[in-house]
């Protein structure tokens, strides 16, 4: 059985600046990642940040994976690919299938960085060929450089919806329309500009009744809903589309921190059920931390922020050292990160999380 | 079935939009972003300074209508796609409008292409003047096309 | 008329960078596919989203999550059943079928 000191689960932005702070304090640390390639969900992101200069606004998603992938492996972090993890037992010892084999590694710490998997939505016909997430869609145009279809409805009008439909015209694809349930757009109005001036219609009010088609999408009907979300089916349209994308939120991927113990709580805000952390990052299991998506569906800047403070300590548990004017730096750029409308409740939830985390782990 | 129209009214009253007066007189710089985005890479890029977003980072921007020269370093890098840059006076009948571009294929200059409002309606013909091309801002294309002056707070986009 | 989805030219990504040139086997069905794709890619890149069928009902399935989660995509590869295409790559001369059901494994040692 291997023994190391850092094991992070999950390569993506939170997994990767959490890597790159415990190699900055000279620990050892094992990276693992499923894929084949780390960076999570960052090479897909091939629109630019907001944020303020430090969060690097304005860069695009795919250049800051790049950019953290090359620091973590200046850095000589040692990184197992087409690896995953099967759960975390006794001892904080890690079950891992790496290219087929069965493999035991025992970690001194652990941080959990799995990120989030999308929300299905089920209706008619939905799982016909030709539907599929607005997530699984922006993997295909611009991982694997495929479009899955030519003529697109959008259903969810967040942030996801409308930037993956800028980006399947950006890939060549008519976007029909984007349907929103409630009476406004679930995301910032700068994406929805973009994609209107371009010809996109953005129907609200409006749901999906039907994916029609024999082995595949061929059409999708749609119609209004009243007050209540209740179908106005009499006002029912069908329209020529043959794929359809599903756009209705992200859900964090928790099960091993589940299997591993950890006590959760439940907060809309954040996606749904989260483990408990404190202001560390740290489970209710001494020595799991949790950082990005999986511990609170935000967005890629504060899953680096959050993977950098779960880092630092996890090197603070294992070096019996204090950082704590680095991790006030880091609370302080998730904090301004955290405000207005979008971000706001989102700070209120985590709040929560932590003072909740207090109280339950008293008993 | 009910559609989400964007209005130009909600931009023309935020501190972004310049006044008619300084539309008229020269390019300058139109910020169509009116939500409490935290975000400010335009203030960061502005080299006059002309954008204020300030602490916290989520105020909307503010356009000093004077410092503007209407260089348009501020188009390429916002994140909404949200920045333009308008010439009333191109010529005597005509304005300009510098749009960020990031579809494929690329038009040429002196093309004819159909001008768009917000809303991606047809407004009138209008022709490709000037192409930044997208390897100087990170594969964002700047695109300056004329048409009639009159639809200056309508035009915000074309096709082919 | 052959189809082809793939997008060779992209405002933000460029082109695609060269690669080389396989062919799989998709019951029998010679297809052009490029080292580094995934089954999925492939297929849907020809045009072919039906990648098997239920086992109650015999009802048509595809890629629902592309990133190795849901299981919607599996298919028989070379053989094994059950293997997730939106997440493993293409081989020159691999073997690709519609799977009916659970699958039925042909390797007797794997």
């Amino acid at each position: 059985m291997e023994e190391k000191e850092l094991v992070i689960i999950g390569g993506g932005p939170a997994g990767l600046c959490a890597a790159i702070e415990a190699r900055k304090k000279g620990i050892e640390v094992l990276l693992i990642d499923e894929n084949l390639r780390p960076g999570g969900q960052l090479f897909k992101q091939i629109h630019r940040f907001f944020g303020s200069q430090e969060h690097m606004a304005g860069v695009r998603g795919i250049t800051i994976g790049e950019k953290l992938l090359n620091s973590a492996i200046e850095y000589r972090t040692e990184i197992w690919l087409n690896s995953i993890a099967y759960g975390i037992f006794k001892d904080r010892i890690i079950g891992i299938v790496r290219d087929g084999k069965n493999v035991l590694v025992k970690a001194k710490a652990v941080i959990i960085a799995t990120g989030a998997i999308e929300n299905p939505l089920a209706f008619r016909g939905w799982t016909l060929p030709g539907v599929m997430g607005a997530g699984a869609c922006q993997t295909m145009i611009n991982i694997h450089r495929v479009l899955p279809g030519k003529k697109v409805l959008m259903i969810g009008s967040g942030n996801v919806g409308l930037i993956v439909s800028y980006q399947l015209l950006q890939a060549g694809a008519d976007v029909k329309g984007v349907i929103e349930i409630m009476p406004q757009i679930g995301g910032y109005l700068v994406h929805a500009a973009k994609i209107k001036r371009y010809g996109v219609p953005v129907f609200l009010s409006s749901t999906i009744v039907e994916a029609e088609g024999k082995t595949e999408v061929e059409g999708a009907t749609i119609c209004p809903v009243d007050q209540s979300f209740k179908p106005l089916l009499k006002k029912k349209k069908t329209i020529d589309v043959d794929l359809i994308c599903i756009a209705v939120g992200l859900s964090p991927l928790n099960e091993i921190l589940y299997q591993a113990g950890c006590l959760f709580t439940y907060q809309p805000y954040l996606g749904g059920t989260v483990a408990l952390h404190n202001e560390n990052m740290e489970t209710t299991v001494e020595g799991i931390f949790v950082a990005g998506d999986c511990s609170g569906v935000e967005e890629a800047s504060t899953a680096m922020e959050e993977g950098k403070l779960a880092g630092i300590s996890a090197v603070e548990k294992l070096k019996r050292e204090k950082y704590d004017e680095e991790k006030q730096e880091i609370r302080k750029r998730l904090n301004d990160f955290r405000i207005g409308t979008f971000g706001e409740k989102r700070r209120i939830a985590k709040e929560q999380l932590v003072k909740e985390y207090y109280e339950r782990i008293k008993n | 079935m009910k559609e989400l129209r964007i209005d130009e009214r909600i931009y023309r009253k935020m501190g972004s939009y310049p006044s008619e007066e300084r539309l008229k007189k020269g390019p300058v710089a139109i910020i169509e972003c009116v939500e409490d985005i935290p975000c400010n890479p335009c203030e960061t890029v502005c080299p006059r300074k002309a954008i204020k977003v300030g602490f916290p980072i989520t105020n909307v921007p503010e356009l000093n209508e004077e410092k503007c020269t209407g260089c348009g370093k501020c188009i390429a890098i916002c994140p909404g796609l949200a920045i333009f840059v308008l010439n009333y006076n191109f010529n005597e009948n005509l304005a300009s409008l510098t749009i960020p571009y990031e579809f494929l294929p690329l038009p040429q200059v002196d093309e004819k292409i159909k001008c768009l409002d917000r809303n991606g309606n047809y407004v009138c013909k209008g022709e490709i003047v000037k192409l930044v091309p997208p390897e100087k801002n990170n594969r964002t294309c700047l695109i300056t096309f004329s048409f009639p002056r009159k639809y200056y707070n309508v035009i915000r986009s074309f096709k082919k | 008329m052959k189809k082809d989805y793939r997008i060779y030219d992209h405002p933000v990504l460029g082109k695609i960078s060269e690669r080389k040139k396989i062919y799989i086997y998709l019951n029998k069905r010679k297809l052009v596919a490029y080292e580094g794709e995934t089954i999925a890619a492939t297929l849907y890149a020809n045009g072919i989203r039906v990648l098997r069928k239920t086992e109650k009902l015999g009802e048509p399935r595809g890629v629902f999550c592309a990133i190795g989660r849901c299981t919607d995509c599996v298919m028989v590869v070379d053989g094994i059943p059950n293997v997730r295409t939106c997440i493993t790559p293409v081989k020159n001369g691999m073997k690709i079928e519609f799977q009916h059901g659970l699958g039925k494994w042909k390797k007797k040692n794997w």
